[in-house]
C-alpha cells in the first residue's frame, strides 16, 4: 500500500515536471528515446522557453556565417550529456556524442516561429521541427512541416516553410545519414571554442588555420573567403559529393578549390530552367551571366536556390557573390 | 531466447517483402491532403503500401519518401492525381530517397520543377505512372518527369510522361536500368540515358518529342563512362516539336526532329527499332560537342553498333546549317545515320545495314562551319563485347507481378 502510493507520487511528480518551464536540467530520455516527443517543453532544454533561456547545460553559441532564413534570426543551442564531452576533428565538424543535442530557434521581429532540434541517438541523428504557437507558450512537433504567411524583417509578406522531417533530411544528409550541418570549428569563433572547452564539454580546442570570416564583416575583408562562407553555409550542405545534389557535380564546400567543381566554367547538368538560359554556373567577371547568380536571385520554385528555406532575396548574400565573381578574371 | 532471434529475423526480413505482414495506409483526396500524405510517407515503416484513393490530392509543397521498401499506389494514372498546380517550394514533386520503393497507377501534374526524382535508390520501380505537365510543350516547365539519379536497379515499365523541358523519362549516373512499355510525347528529349551503365531501353513509344531516345555521357560528373545500353524495338516516330528547353542545358542543342542520338559512351546497340518521320535525322552519333576540361572523361562514342532497324522517312527538313544543299547532295533526304567523324573507325560505330554519311569534322568540341560533310562507306560491325542482356534486376519484377 506504501508502495502504491510512492508510486502515485512519482507519476504526479513526473507530471508535474514535464509541465514545469523551470525544471533544471536536460531531459536525456527524450532526447534518446526512439518515440519523438509532441512538444519542445518534453526535452527541458528552456528555463524560460519564451525568452530562450537555456537550462545549465544547453550553451548558446553563433556561427560566424550562418545560413540566411528569410532574414529569420536563429538562436542556437548546443547539449552534451553530462560527463561527456564533444571532440574536435580538425576544422570540420565538433563529433558530438550520443545523447547530445543542437536547438535551433527562427524568431522573425518579436515572435518566435519554429525550433527545430538535431538529436543524437544511439541510432544515428534525428532531426525534428517544433512550431510555436500564437500564444508563444507552447511548440508543438509538426512532422509533416507547415506553412505560414509572415511578414520578413523588411517588411516582406512570404509563404514561409517549415519543413517537415524529410526535408530537414534532404539538406542535413551526408550519404543519406543525418548529421549536424552547422558546428564546424572554422565556422566557430575560437573564443567561444576556448570557453567551451574550459566549460569541460570540449576536449580540445581545435588548431583552425583560417576561420570563416564573421558576416557582418563581410565589407571589411578580402570577397573570396566572405563569399566562399557563404557559399558554404548557404549550399555546400547539399551541393558536396555526398550531400543531396551530390549529382550536379557541383561542390561549393569552403574546402574545396578546383575550380570547375566550384562552378567556374561549369556547364549546368540537371538544372532545367534553372539554368536561366545562361551555359555557366560562374562565368568569371559577369554574375550577370551565371548560373548560381541567377539562382539566388529567384522566387520561384524550380528555379530559386537554395530549394528549402527560402521565400524572400537575400540582398547581402547576392552583394557579396555579385562582387566575388565580377573580380574574377575573364 | 537465443532460439527466437533468427525466428525475429526471419519474420522482419519476411515484413520487408511479403505484403501480409504489412500494413496499408489509405489516404483519400480531398483536405490538407499535403500534410495527411506526407505524415504517412514519415511515418510508414519498410513493407507498408501507402494508398492513394482516387480523386485530385491539391499539393503545395513537395512530397518526400526516406524510408525503405514501402509501395505507394494509386486507383490508376488517370484516377489518382497529385496536383502541383499550387506548389510553392522544392525542386520537385515527389523525391525518394530510399531503397525498394514501388510507385504506381498514379499520376503527377504540373511539378514546378522535376515530376519524381529517386536520387540513391536503388532498386526502384515506376509502373504506371503518369507524369504530365498539362499545358504542353513550355519552357517554363520543369525539366525531367520521372528522374531516378544515382541508384542501382532502375525498373521503369508502362509509364507516361509529356511535357518535360528537359527529357521526359530521365535516368543518370546510375546502372541497372530498363525503361520498357512506357509513352513518352511532347518534352524536349522522349527517354534519355546520361553517364549510366547496363541500360535496357526497349518497347516505348516516343513521340512528338524534339528528340526520340538520347545516350548521353557527360564531363565533370560524380559518375561518368556511360556505356553498354541496348535500344531495341522501340517505336520512334515523328519526333517533330520544336525545340523547348532552356538554354544552357544539353538538350538544348538537340536538333528537332532527331529519332536517335547517341553521345560519347561506349558498346551502345540500336537494334529492331522502327525510326519514322524525325526530320533531321533517324540516329546520331557524335562526340561531346563543348571544350571541357576534366582528364577522366572520354568525350567520343566507342563500339556503337546500329543494327537492322526499320527505318522510314527521316532527315527530310533537317535542322542544319546548309540543309538545303545537304538535301540537294543526297536527293531530298539525308541518310538515316550521321556520324560527326570522330573518333578511331571502325571501332567507333558499326553500321550493319543502313547508309550513312559523315560530317568529318577536323577535331572534337570544331564548330559546324569546319564540317566536310560526306557519305560514309558502311562500316563493319565491331565485335560485339556484350556478354550479357543489360537492364534492371530481374527480382524487380516479381514486385508487378510480372
Amino acid at each position: 500500500m506504501k508502495l502504491l502510493a510512492a508510486a502515485l507520487l512519482l507519476t504526479a511528480a513526473a507530471v508535474v515536471s514535464a509541465r514545469s518551464p523551470h525544471i533544471a536540467f536536460v531531459n536525456d530520455s527524450a532526447i534518446q528515446s526512439a518515440t519523438n516527443p509532441a512538444t519542445l517543453a518534453d526535452f527541458h532544454f528552456f528555463s524560460d522557453p519564451a525568452r530562450q533561456v537555456p537550462v545549465k547545460g544547453v550553451t548558446p553559441y553563433r556561427l560566424n556565417t550562418p545560413l540566411w532564413s528569410d532574414g529569420a534570426e536563429k538562436l542556437r543551442f548546443v547539449y552534451v550529456p553530462d560527463g561527456q564531452k564533444a571532440v574536435a576533428d580538425g576544422e570540420g565538424l565538433l563529433k558530438l556524442p550520443v545523447g547530445s543535442a543542437l536547438i535551433k530557434t527562427f524568431k522573425l521581429g518579436a515572435r518566435l516561429i519554429e525550433t527545430r532540434v538535431l538529436l543524437h541517438r544511439e541510432a544515428g541523428w534525428v532531426a525534428l521541427p517544433y512550431q510555436w504557437n500564437a500564444a508563444q507558450t507552447e511548440a508543438r512537433l509538426v512532422l509533416a512541416g507547415a506553412r505560414l504567411d509572415l511578414t520578413t524583417p523588411t517588411g516582406q509578406a512570404i509563404s514561409y516553410a517549415i519543413p517537415n522531417k524529410n526535408q530537414c533530411k534532404e539538406c542535413h544528409a551526408l550519404s543519406g545519414k543525418v548529421v549536424p550541418i552547422g558546428p564546424k570549428a572554422r565556422n566557430l569563433a575560437a573564443a567561444w571554442l576556448t570557453e567551451w572547452q574550459q566549460s569541460g564539454r570540449l576536449n580540445a580546442v581545435p588548431a583552425v588555420s583560417v576561420h570563416v570570416p564573421l558576416w557582418e564583416q563581410r565589407e571589411r575583408v578580402p570577397v573570396a573567403p566572405a563569399a566562399r562562407g557563404y557559399l558554404d553555409a548557404n549550399c555546400a550542405h547539399c551541393h558536396n559529393p555526398a550531400g543531396s545534389a551530390s549529382n550536379s557535380g557541383l561542390d561549393l564546400r569552403w574546402e574545396q578549390h578546383d575550380p570547375v567543381k566550384i562552378g567556374i566554367g561549369k556547364r549546368p547538368v540537371a538544372a532545367g530552367r534553372g539554368s536561366g538560359g545562361l551555359e555557366f554556373d560562374i562565368k568569371p567577371g559577369d554574375p550577370a551571366h551565371s548560373i548560381l547568380y541567377y539562382r539566388m536571385a529567384s522566387l520561384e520554385g524550380g528555379v530559386s536556390m537554395p530549394e528549402l528555406g527560402r521565400a524572400s532575396l537575400d540582398p547581402d548574400g547576392m552583394a557579396v557573390v555579385a562582387r566575388w565573381i565580377r573580380g574574377m578574371k575573364r | 531466447m537465443r532460439m527466437l532471434t533468427p525466428l525475429i529475423a526471419a519474420v522482419s526480413a519476411l515484413a520487408l517483402t511479403a505484403p501480409g505482414y504489412a500494413k496499408t495506409i489509405a489516404v483519400a483526396a480531398g483536405a490538407d491532403a499535403q500534410r495527411r500524405l506526407q505524415e504517412a510517407l514519415i511515418v510508414a515503416e519498410p513493407g507498408d503500401v501507402i494508398e492513394l484513393g482516387a480523386g485530385r490530392f491539391d499539393l503545395t509543397d513537395g512530397l518526400s519518401l526516406d524510408v525503405n521498401g514501402v509501395t505507394l499506389r494509386g486507383a490508376g494514372m488517370e484516377a489518382s492525381v497529385l496536383d502541383f498546380t499550387g506548389q510553392k517550394g522544392a525542386g520537385e514533386g515527389l523525391l525518394v530517397t530510399s531503397d525498394q520503393v514501388t510507385l504506381r497507377d498514379f499520376a503527377v501534374e504540373n511539378p514546378k520543377g522535376d515530376g519524381i526524382k529517386s536520387k540513391g535508390a536503388d532498386d526502384i520501380v515506376y509502373y504506371r505512372v503518369r507524369v504530365t505537365w498539362t499545358g504542353g510543350a513550355l519552357t517554363t516547365n520543369g525539366a525531367y518527369g520521372i528522374y531516378p539519379v544515382e541508384s542501382t536497379g532502375v525498373l521503369i515499365d508502362g509509364c507516361k510522361v509529356s511535357g518535360a523541358s528537359d527529357a521526359g523519362i530521365y535516368v543518370g549516373q546510375s546502372k541497372g536500368i530498363t525503361v520498357r512499355y512506357s509513352v513518352a510525347e511532347n518534352n524536349v528529349a522522349g527517354i534519355e540515358i546520361e553517364n549510366s551503365r547496363n541500360a535496357l531501353v526497349t518497347d516505348n513509344y516516343v513521340t512528338r518529342n524534339t528528340g526520340g531516345i538520347l545516350v548521353f555521357d557527360l564531363p565533370n560528373l560524380p559518375v561518368m563512362n556511360g556505356g553498354d545500353v541496348v535500344l531495341a524495338r522501340n517505336l520512334v516516330i515523328d519526333n517533330d516539336t520544336p525545340n523547348f528547353a532552356p538554354k544552357g542545358n544539353i538538350v538544348a542543342s538537340v536538333r528537332r526532329g532527331t529519332g536517335i542520338m547517341v553521345m560519347a559512351n561506349d558498346d551502345v546497340s540500336v537494334v529492331g527499332n522502327r525510326i519514322d518521320g524525325n526530320p533531321t535525322t533517324a540516329v546520331m552519333v557524335i562526340s561531346y560537342p563543348n571544350t571541357f576540361e576534366d582528364p577522366r572523361y572520354n568525350p567520343t562514342p566507342r563500339r556503337v553498333f546500329i543494327g537492322n532497324n526499320v527505318i522510314g522517312r527521316n532527315g527530310y527538313a533537317p535542322q542544319i546549317d546548309g540543309a538545303a544543299q545537304l538535301l540537294a547532295a543526297f536527293g531530298g533526304a539525308l541518310p538515316p545515320v550521321l556520324w560527326d567523324g570522330l573518333g578511331v573507325a571502325p571501332t567507333a560505330l558499326g553500321i550493319a545495314d543502313a547508309s550513312a554519311w559523315s560530317l568529318n569534322l577536323p577535331a572534337q568540341a570544331a564548330s559546324f562551319e569546319t564540317a566536310r560533310p560526306a557519305p560514309l562507306r558502311l562500316l563493319p560491325p565491331p565485335p560485339t563485347t556484350l556478354g550479357i542482356m543489360p537492364g534492371a534486376p530481374v527480382s524487380l519484377d516479381a514486385r508487378i507481378g510480372k
